[in-house]
């Protein structure tokens, strides 16, 4: 055989390696979805969605949770969101090259780094006691908005990078000042991107579990939150709190909720797909 | 005649290259001026002094005097937004915003506080008239001007500057990302604006130096060759650099 041909089949040997290695992932993961499935689908059902939680298996609810969720969700949301792009926008519009940047740039990977636990205790430190929030929904949205922070900028920044100097030369070319420049032309040309990772840092936070059982998040709450200030559960602790008992019932439970928690973080993931997609065909530069 | 600009003693440094040679030079009002000059001459970065884009040049540094009616453009007082709004630049490839063609035109003066929309209408239409542009997107103003083409958007550019009423038009190589048809029509429109604004257009094209602007200078690595009457300058140049240039001999 000559040369060519074997380096042929070696290109086909690794083409197939390659299949073989990505199948394994989505197949282990098909493999628990359905697993999942398999033994929760059945119990979701109206009750299971509205009713209170229980200590018996069968009368056990999920509201509590995803009401809780949501709460968080929304308050995680308007905490990180101003939060991030501003910090974007300062980082990549204005203090580009200063020493005060390159500081926060290096942390800001460093944070990413950071076990999310380790949020959790500073969010008991910080907002639970040292600012008197308690174990309230206040106190964990912070947490967890601390925790996404990093994910929201430098998705932003990314953003803010990706309009083309010729916008903002044309919009300084027309008497606009910096700040009319980033706020009229290039914060929309930007915005699809910026939304892109404002989603994935929420879905994020909807799954997280470590940080909020840190802060003193219960896994029975027998009412639904009805301020920011009220302690509160999530999805993922709930989830947790019934698959450490030993009923197999409550791991029905568990399941069930599981393929709620799945349906929301996969209805958020699509989300920000379509925007991406959406501003990507109206801005084609 | 009235002089509108004028360049006195003008150097320019990028850090310690020298792109432009003391240049002294003045500009007719309501006429057209073409700089020419084969690539890399410093046509660009003359052109970008008068409505200092030089400034988001790191390295850039300026000695010399640039006047706008008689004024010193570079001094300390000046405040470059408003400065920008009496000279509008147009760029070599059309650049217009993501946004509707209304808007598009509409954002100089939006960012000069005019929300009075029967005001806005009216002025987005008369500059979409002088840029030849309004008959051929007047039932079309709210779709994105990205779906305009390469010449179309070109005049949206140059509409988009006009609606702020500049009295200068500087023009960086227009046309030279349009087909012979769009040229022509940016040409044509280049020709009517000196009635009414100062224009400075770099071209490429002897050609287009030669059907439109009234005066023509001729650079050459960072040198000012010569300056005069555009009839004279292509019919009977001084330099023989300027000769070779303009009949193609180097480029
Ligand atoms: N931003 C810049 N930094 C450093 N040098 C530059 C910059 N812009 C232009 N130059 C240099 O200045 C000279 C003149 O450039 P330019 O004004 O763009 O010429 P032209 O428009 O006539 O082609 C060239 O040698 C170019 O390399
Ligand atoms: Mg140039």
């Amino acid at each position: 055989m000559n040369n060519s041909k074997v380096n042929r089949i070696k290109d086909k040997a690794f083409n197939y390696f390659g299949i073989f290695c990505t199948l394994i992932g989505l197949v282990i993961l098909a493999f628990f979805i359905g697993n999942i499935f398999y033994d929760g689908i059945t119990r979701i059902d109206w009750d299971f969605l509205t009713a209170l939680p229980s200590r018996k298996a069968e009368k056990a609810g999920i509201l509590t949770a995803w009401v809780g969720s949501i709460w968080i969700v929304v308050f995680t949301f308007l905490i990180v969101v101003p939060l991030g792009i501003a910090a974007g926008i300062y980082l990549e519009e204005y203090g580009k090259k200063s020493k005060l940047s390159e500081l926060l740039e290096v942390n800001i990977s460093n944070l990413a780094g950071v076990p999310s636990v380790i949020y959790g205790l500073l969010g008991l430190e910080i907002f639970v006691r040292v600012l008197g929030m308690g174990n309230s929904i206040l106190a964990g949205s912070f947490t967890l908005a601390l925790l996404v922070l990093p994910i929201v900028i430098v998705s932003s920044r990314e953003a803010l990078k990706a309009v083309p100097k010729s916008i903002r030369l044309a919009s300084f070319a027309l008497g606009s000042s910096k700040w009319q420049t980033i706020w009229h032309q290039v914060l929309p040309a930007s915005f699809g991107g910026i939304l892109t990772g404002v989603i994935l840092a929420i879905s994020r936070a909807v799954g997280e579990t470590a940080p909020l059982i840190v802060i003193g998040a219960l896994a029975y709450v027998p009412f639904t939150p009805s301020s920011p200030m009220d302690e509160f559960t999530v999805l993922p602790i709930q989830i947790f709190n019934w698959i450490s008992r030993p009923q197999h019932e409550f791991t029905v439970n568990a399941a069930a909720a599981i393929i709620v928690l799945l349906i929301i973080t996969f209805t958020m993931n699509g989300i920000a797909v379509y925007f991406r997609n959406k501003w990507q065909k109206k801005i084609n530069w | 005649m009235k002089n509108k600009l004028e360049a006195k003693n003008v150097s320019v440094f990028y850090d310690d290259f020298q792109a432009l040679n003391n240049i002294n030079m003045s500009f007719e009002e309501n006429a057209v001026t073409a700089l020419i000059g084969p690539s890399g001459c410093g046509k660009s970065t003359y052109l970008r002094l008068f409505n200092r884009m030089n400034d988001y040049i790191e390295s850039f540094r300026l000695e010399g005097e640039i006047l706008i009616d008689k004024k010193n453009i570079y001094n300390k007082n000046i405040i470059v937004e408003d400065l920008r709004k009496n000279i509008g630049m147009v760029f070599q490839k059309p650049n217009p915003f993501p946004k509707s063609i209304f808007e598009n035109v509409a954002y100089g003066l939006r960012i000069q506080g005019i929300k009075n929309k029967a005001i806005l209408r009216i002025k987005v239409r008369k500059a979409l008239q002088q840029a030849a542009l309004w008959d051929e997107v007047k039932n079309d103003l709210d779709k994105s001007a990205l779906t305009l083409s390469g010449g179309q958007q070109q005049r949206l550019c140059i509409a988009r500057t006009l609606a702020v009423e500049p009295s200068i038009v500087l023009m960086d190589e227009p046309t030279s990302a349009l087909d012979p048809i769009a040229t022509a029509k940016v040409e044509k429109l280049i020709y009517e604006l000196k009635k009414e604004y100062t224009i400075i257009i770099v071209t490429h094209n002897m050609q287009q130096a030669k059907r439109i602007s009234d005066y023509t200078a001729f650079f050459y690595m960072g040198d000012l060759i010569e300056y005069n009457k555009t009839e004279h300058i292509f019919t009977n140049p001084t330099h023989d650099r300027t000769q070779n240039y303009i009949t193609g001999r180097f480029g």
